[in-house]
């Protein structure tokens, strides 16, 4: 169990084989993007002379520059007002034990279950009629609330957890409730405030059906729109192409690998429960 | 109630967005459901139930119902599977676990768009797969991956799969680190092999992880979209279609705003029994 054995060694031979098969898209992903003319008979071999070009022309002139900057908008935005208006929530409906706060709870984490392209349509109509089709607002909106159920339940879940001493030692002091609740509560939650902000941003970040819906024929594009049109543009240009998917997944991979621990923490275990 | 007054202004704001982006949309969508609306046009009738027997007629939708399901179930089960299997070799000894345990989940935050363009070129007839098992001398395997209706669903699938097996990965090794190491080395100098330790002591304290797992990808399965979009964009013909590609096939190109929104019914309903169901099979396992 805790020696490096020769059994541990083939373990670490196949799971390494594994991974090599893993990465082979991955590979001639990068080997394309990075040469000037696609040769389809040698895409395996190894790019002699890599070049940047097709980075810079789909950064520039596909767009993609401008649809990064909305996307990282929109994200930021959203992930503030759902965790800000989430945190909130979730304590009243994880320190007040009647009934109309637990039937609350069911009725906000039931939104789980509902998919949310049954929203989406009749939305649409709602937001053409506000004149919010086509701006980024109208996403900001829909991702709020769309998130609110899975932010509300983890915040829920984890405060019951936490000991109410403290509150009530703010209470003894004086304190009202959001006072009580900024300076004490609040910062207890920043572990799972970790986890919400990393499943909601990349909920966010990589969304496609909701920007195709509210955004399409307009200026404003998110990444992921904007890819789907780049690529339909330049379709027989693969390297052009790759280059682009890889400048349109390079923020959230640089965020990821950054924050690995946390992300995989957030993924891994905030479900749980 | 009211001693609890300043609740109200807690609740407030996330309810207000809550309300008005899932509850109220969703309840105009059942409604619409049962009329014969458009979608741009002003007027509607109410139509009772024909939307839906439409929808059950409808030899797509049949079509797209069991596609559906097809990748919903060999989602879920190869999905955990491999994710099962890649935390258990990793959850080892093994010199290369943290960069491997990284590279298996990095696909995991990337869109779905952008890997479902870069499989759309493995897949190409004279794509790097079939060049690949050309050179290997495997040509009797060789297939036009997302052309051929009868293996498109399962191309579908590994795509999905390959993303995501690292997400189901993490979450097992979170479930592992659960389980007390006393009790493995209990069972080792007890004589069990491996496999009698991770069935009888293991096992147990994974339940919470499948769990979460089954029912992300079994929900995740459910409202599939993007991949399909991108992939195949529901064809050949119709034989990739799942209910999300449809619903916006029928709401967007040819304007049936209200057969869409049964579509939408459906997949709510279908989403919600097979929660409830995986639930129940999973707290009823958990107890014995």
């Amino acid at each position: 169990m805790n020696r490096y054995t020769w059994k541990t060694f083939s373990l670490e031979v196949i799971l390494i084989a594994f991974a090599t098969l893993f990465l082979f898209p991955v590979y001639i992903l990068v080997n394309l993007a990075i040469r000037k003319t696609t040769n389809l008979d040698t895409v395996y071999t190894p790019t002699t002379q890599p070049t940047l070009q097709n980075f810079k022309d789909s950064w520039i002139d596909g767009g993609l520059f401008d649809a990064v900057i909305n996307t990282t908008i929109v994200t930021v935005a959203s992930v503030f007002f759902i965790v800000l208006f989430a945190s909130f929530a979730s304590y009243p409906l994880a320190r007040i034990t009647s009934r109309w706060s637990k039937s609350l709870f069911f009725f906000v984490i039931g939104g789980l279950l509902i998919p949310y392209q049954l929203a989406l349509l009749p939305l649409y109509i709602t937001f053409r009629d506000l004149s919010l089709l086509g701006t980024l607002p109208s996403l900001i909106i829909f991702y709020i609330g769309r998130e609110m159920p899975i932010a509300v339940f983890l915040y829920t879940a984890f405060l019951r957890n936490i000991p109410k001493e403290y509150e009530e030692a703010a209470a003894i002091d004086g304190a009202g409730n959001v006072k009580t609740f900024t300076q004490v509560v609040l910062p207890l939650l920043r572990p799972v405030t970790g986890t919400v902000i990393i499943l909601t941003g990349v909920f966010v970040y990589n969304d496609f059906f909701t920007p195709l819906l509210y955004l399409s024929g307009t200026g404003n594009q998110t990444t992921t729109v904007a890819l789907a049109q780049f690529v339909q543009e330049y379709r027989s240009y693969w390297n052009l192409v790759f280059a682009g998917l890889i400048m349109a997944s390079t923020p959230i991979l640089i965020a990821f690998f950054v924050m690995q621990k946390n992300v995989i923490k957030g993924f891994g275990g905030g479900l749980k429960g | 109630m009211v001693k609890n007054r300043w609740a109200i202004s807690f609740l407030l704001p996330a309810l207000i967005f809550y309300v008005f982006v899932v509850i109220i949309p969703s309840l105009q969508g059942i409604r619409f459901a049962f009329t014969d609306w458009s979608g741009f046009t002003q007027g509607y009738n109410w139509a009772g139930l024909t939307q839906f027997r439409r929808v059950l007629e409808d030899e797509d939708t049949r079509g797209a119902l069991s596609h559906t399901f097809i990748i919903a179930i060999g989602v879920t089960v190869f999905q955990n599977l491999v994710g099962l299997l890649l935390a258990l070799g990793l959850f080892s000894k093994v010199k290369s676990r943290n960069l491997l345990r990284t590279l298996f989940f990095a696909p995991a935050v990337v869109a779905p768009v952008a890997t479902a363009y870069l499989w759309q070129y493995m897949y190409a007839p004279n794509g790097p797969i079939n060049g690949l098992l050309q050179i290997l001398g495997l040509e009797g395997f060789i297939r036009d991956w997302l052309g051929d209706p009868s293996i498109v669903l399962n191309s579908i699938i590994v795509v999905i799969i390959w993303q995501f097996a690292g997400y189901s990965m993490v979450i097992y090794l979170a479930g592992l680190e659960g389980v007390p190491k006393e009790l493995i080395e209990a069972a080792e100098i007890d004589g069990a092999n491996y496999f009698r330790r991770f069935w009888f002591v293991v096992r147990p304290f994974l339940y919470p992880a499948i769990t979460v797992t089954l029912m992300l990808s079994i929900i995740g399965g459910f409202k599939l979209f993007d991949q399909v979009f991108i992939l195949t964009g529901g064809g050949p013909g119709v034989a990739s279609q799942t209910i999300s590609t449809l619903m916006y096939r029928n709401a967007f190109l040819f304007g049936e705003f209200a057969y869409s929104t049964a579509l939408a019914v459906l997949l709510t309903v279908l989403v919600s029994v097979f929660s409830a169901i995986q639930y129940f099979l999973i707290s009823k396992v958990d107890k014995t």
